[in-house]
């Protein structure tokens, strides 16, 4: 009998289309994309003056030295006026004060260096930038921290909301689904950071399957919504540009030695032919 | 040729210092074997004229041995081998350094390009039977200089101490004490240490920049040198020698100088083209060439989720975790692993077909080899992702993971590959073989 086997490749095949939607579903956060300019100068400068407020006094980027922020149209005059408060010397690096076991006592782990970070975070699911950018607008109060802090995309995660004070106290507010196709629905239409969880459970033999919509209430900070984000694409953009200062030097070496090597082709090209005309 | 019977090296062509250009080559040939190498191996070394696109991964592959050799130099000039530094001189290379990270992205893509280069390579022996009599030993060579990429790749991998090179050699490491009796003394030799560690690195990084490149070297000029002593092979896979003019030179030969050496340079500037877009533009490759992960520092404390080795080693890596462990031991993938890669060298006694090259082979090989070849890019994709990357089957089949099913069913198909070739290549229908080579 011939039946009984169609059967189950029948089974299998939409097992596997429902495993695959399920996988989909089951993707957690989608990451928010941050429109950085690379060229743009007053984002860049901006950027830095947020990451040496807000983030160098506990993150270190000790690859990264003052004077280099000279890429960003700075005199070393500007960069120790405005962006040195620790009286380094503008050719050292961005170290931190703080001591790493003091930090590991007060945040559970020390924080990690910022240099690289962006190219850490990078993956298939976006840019670093789109990470830390993602990272930053997804604060939410919870008492249940010890920081009083948690995090939708890095969930309990040991730093506290340093922008508090621009971005406001978001609230977290839950949703819950039966249906996958509603949850997505509400998935699209959230407003602001947001995440989606499938759980299941055996409810009498059967499987049960529900889907958990968590999103941010905003809260109100010094700073419109609009003007928070802005600022912190600004600060990402930084970031992205400190992990490879060289990335816009690179591209346009890139271009001339790509001009280089088309000209080289073209005569590689004549002298072969030249020389392979008397074969065959 | 003895020193005094040889004669006076004359440059025949115009030009205003051949005289005295005449009289240096001239002095030199008459203490050191100048010309007859010259001859040897260049101006009268007869290669077939039909070379394809496959031929040119050879001297792409020589060629990007020197560029990893010459920016390896001036990369140790600045690297630190110490587990506390050797991160921070990586940013210091790519950001202080005059130069720097040019030189660091050439050293990282180069690698994979080699590995680009050596596949390929070994595909076109594949194809067109360049491992068969009289030629196994080119092929033995070829294949000893692939483990020696293979060692040097994976030192070199450690030496940047991010948390990929960190965890992978922990990894790889830890397969070798997974051989019975031996292999926890043979771990902790190659690791100096009980963990990976600083000791690890210094040995690594000695290993990576003279030991190995040294054997590498000598490798390839053996692989040359036994090259041209029998002759190239070619996309036809007919013996150029046995028709020859009447001055002795093959019918369908030409000398390599200048005709390849024109042609090499011009494959030379196609492949520093597709190298230079990579490097100037996208040099993390997508994550496959520097992986995002390893821009982390090594932490031997906090073991990251995900851990896959750099895609050049991934089909093997593959093979490793298809192989279902036995008494609570790796061992049977890792010599499922061992096998996968040293299997290689056996092709010249495997194949049994009456002819040497894909053209005139019967549809028998031509499956078998195109299968291979599916199979081992599979097999290569899963080795970069999780076991679970495809989820899992329903419970009738024991809730396995897919990938790791499919990965099994590569694995065998690859042994298979292999291990029926002597029965399938005999067997099979080829076709007539031409007189000489066509173009």
């Amino acid at each position: 009998m011939l039946n009984p086997s169609i059967f189950r490749v029948l089974r299998a095949a939409t097992l596997a289309v429902a495993l695959i939607s399920v996988a989909h579903a089951n993707e957690g956060m989608r990451l928010q994309t941050a429109s950085v300019n690379a060229h743009d100068l007053v984002s860049l400068q901006n950027g830095a003056k947020l990451f040496v407020n807000y983030c160098l006094n506990c993150h270190a980027a000790s690859y990264m030295r003052y004077n280099r922020l000279s890429d960003l149209g700075l005199n070393e005059q500007q960069i120790r006026d405005n962006l040195i408060f620790t009286g380094v010397k503008v050719g050292e690096l961005m170290k931190v004060a703080m001591d790493g076991k003091d930090a590991k006592e007060w945040f559970g782990v020390p924080p990690p260096d910022l240099t690289v970070i962006t190219r850490s975070r990078s993956s298939g699911a976006g840019s670093g930038t789109d990470w830390v950018y993602t990272y930053l607008k997804s604060f939410y109060r919870d008492d249940q921290r010890p920081t009083g802090w948690n995090n939708l995309l890095f969930e309990n995660v040991g730093m506290p909301h340093v922008l508090w004070q621009l971005s406001g106290q978001q609230q977290l507010a839950v949703q819950e689904f039966k249906s996958e196709h509603d949850a997505h629905a509400a998935l699209i239409a959230a407003k602001s950071a947001a995440r989606l969880d499938a759980e299941v459970s055996m409810n009498g033999g059967k499987e049960e399957r529900r889907y958990k919509l968590r999103t941010l209430q905003p809260g109100a900070g010094t700073l419109a919504p609009i003007e928070y984000d802005k600022q912190v694409t600004d600060l990402v953009n930084y970031m992205g540009y400190m992990a490879e200062p060289m990335r816009l030097e690179r591209r346009q070496v890139g271009t001339y030695v790509l001009l280089l090597l088309g000209v080289l082709f073209v005569f590689a090209y004549a002298l072969k032919k030249a020389f392979w005309k008397d074969v065959h | 040729m003895a020193a005094k019977n040889k004669q006076p090296v004359v440059i025949t062509c115009a030009g205003p210092l051949n005289g005295v250009a005449s009289g240096l080559l001239t002095w030199v040939d008459q203490r050191f074997p100048l010309m007859s190498n010259w001859r040897d191996h260049l101006a009268e070394y007869y290669a077939p004229k039909n070379f394809n696109f496959w031929y040119f991964f050879g001297s792409l592959a020589m060629f990007v041995l020197v560029l990893q050799i010459v920016t390896g130099i001036f990369l140790t000039m600045h690297y630190k081998p110490d587990a506390s530094q050797a991160f921070a001189s990586v940013e210091y290379i790519m950001r202080d350094v005059w130069g720097g990270w040019f030189i660091r992205y050439m050293h990282s893509t180069g690698a994979s390009a080699f590995f680009i280069c050596v596949y390929l390579h070994m595909l076109r022996g594949l194809m067109y039977g360049s491992y068969r009599k009289p030629r196994e030993l080119i092929w033995i060579f070829g294949m000893l200089i692939y483990l020696c990429l293979m060692a040097e790749a994976f030192f070199g991998y450690l030496l940047p101490w991010g948390q990929m090179s960190y965890w992978g050699a922990q990894v790889i490491v830890n397969l070798f004490a997974s051989v019975p009796f031996i292999g926890e003394d043979l771990s902790i030799l190659i690791r100096g240490d009980y963990v990976v560690s600083d000791a690890t690195l210094n040995r690594f990084f000695a290993f990576h920049v003279i030991a190995v490149p040294l054997v590498l070297i000598g490798l390839v000029a053996a692989h040359i040198l036994a090259l041209h002593e029998v002759g190239s092979n070619n996309p036809d896979g007919v013996e150029i020698k046995d028709k020859k003019d009447a001055a002795g030179h093959p019918l369908d030969g030409i000398p390599f100088h200048p005709y390849y050496t024109v042609k090499d340079t011009l494959g030379v500037v196609v492949f520093l083209i597709i190298f230079s877009i990579i490097m100037f533009f996208v040099p993390e490759g997508g994550g496959y060439f520097l992986e995002y992960n390893n821009f982390i520092p090594a932490d031997p404390l906090k073991t990251p989720p995900h851990i896959a080795p750099v895609w050049y080693f991934t089909p093997f890596y593959s093979i490793l975790r298809a192989a279902p462990p036995m008494f609570n031991s790796q061992f049977p993938g890792v010599v499922a692993m061992g096998v996968a890669t040293l299997i290689f060298f056996l092709l010249p006694w495997l194949d049994r077909s009456p002819v040497n090259s894909i053209r005139y082979k019967g549809p028998l090989f031509r499956g078998a080899i195109t299968i291979f070849v599916v199979v081992f890019l599979i097999l290569g994709y899963l080795g970069t992702e999780p076991t679970n990357v495809w989820g899992q089957f329903g419970g009738w089949l024991g809730n396995a993971d897919r990938a790791t099913v499919v990965a099994r069913v590569c694995t065998i198909v690859y042994f298979l590959f292999f291990l029926l070739m002597p029965w399938y290549s005999s067997i099979d229908k080829c076709k007539p073989v031409p007189e000489r080579v066509t173009c």
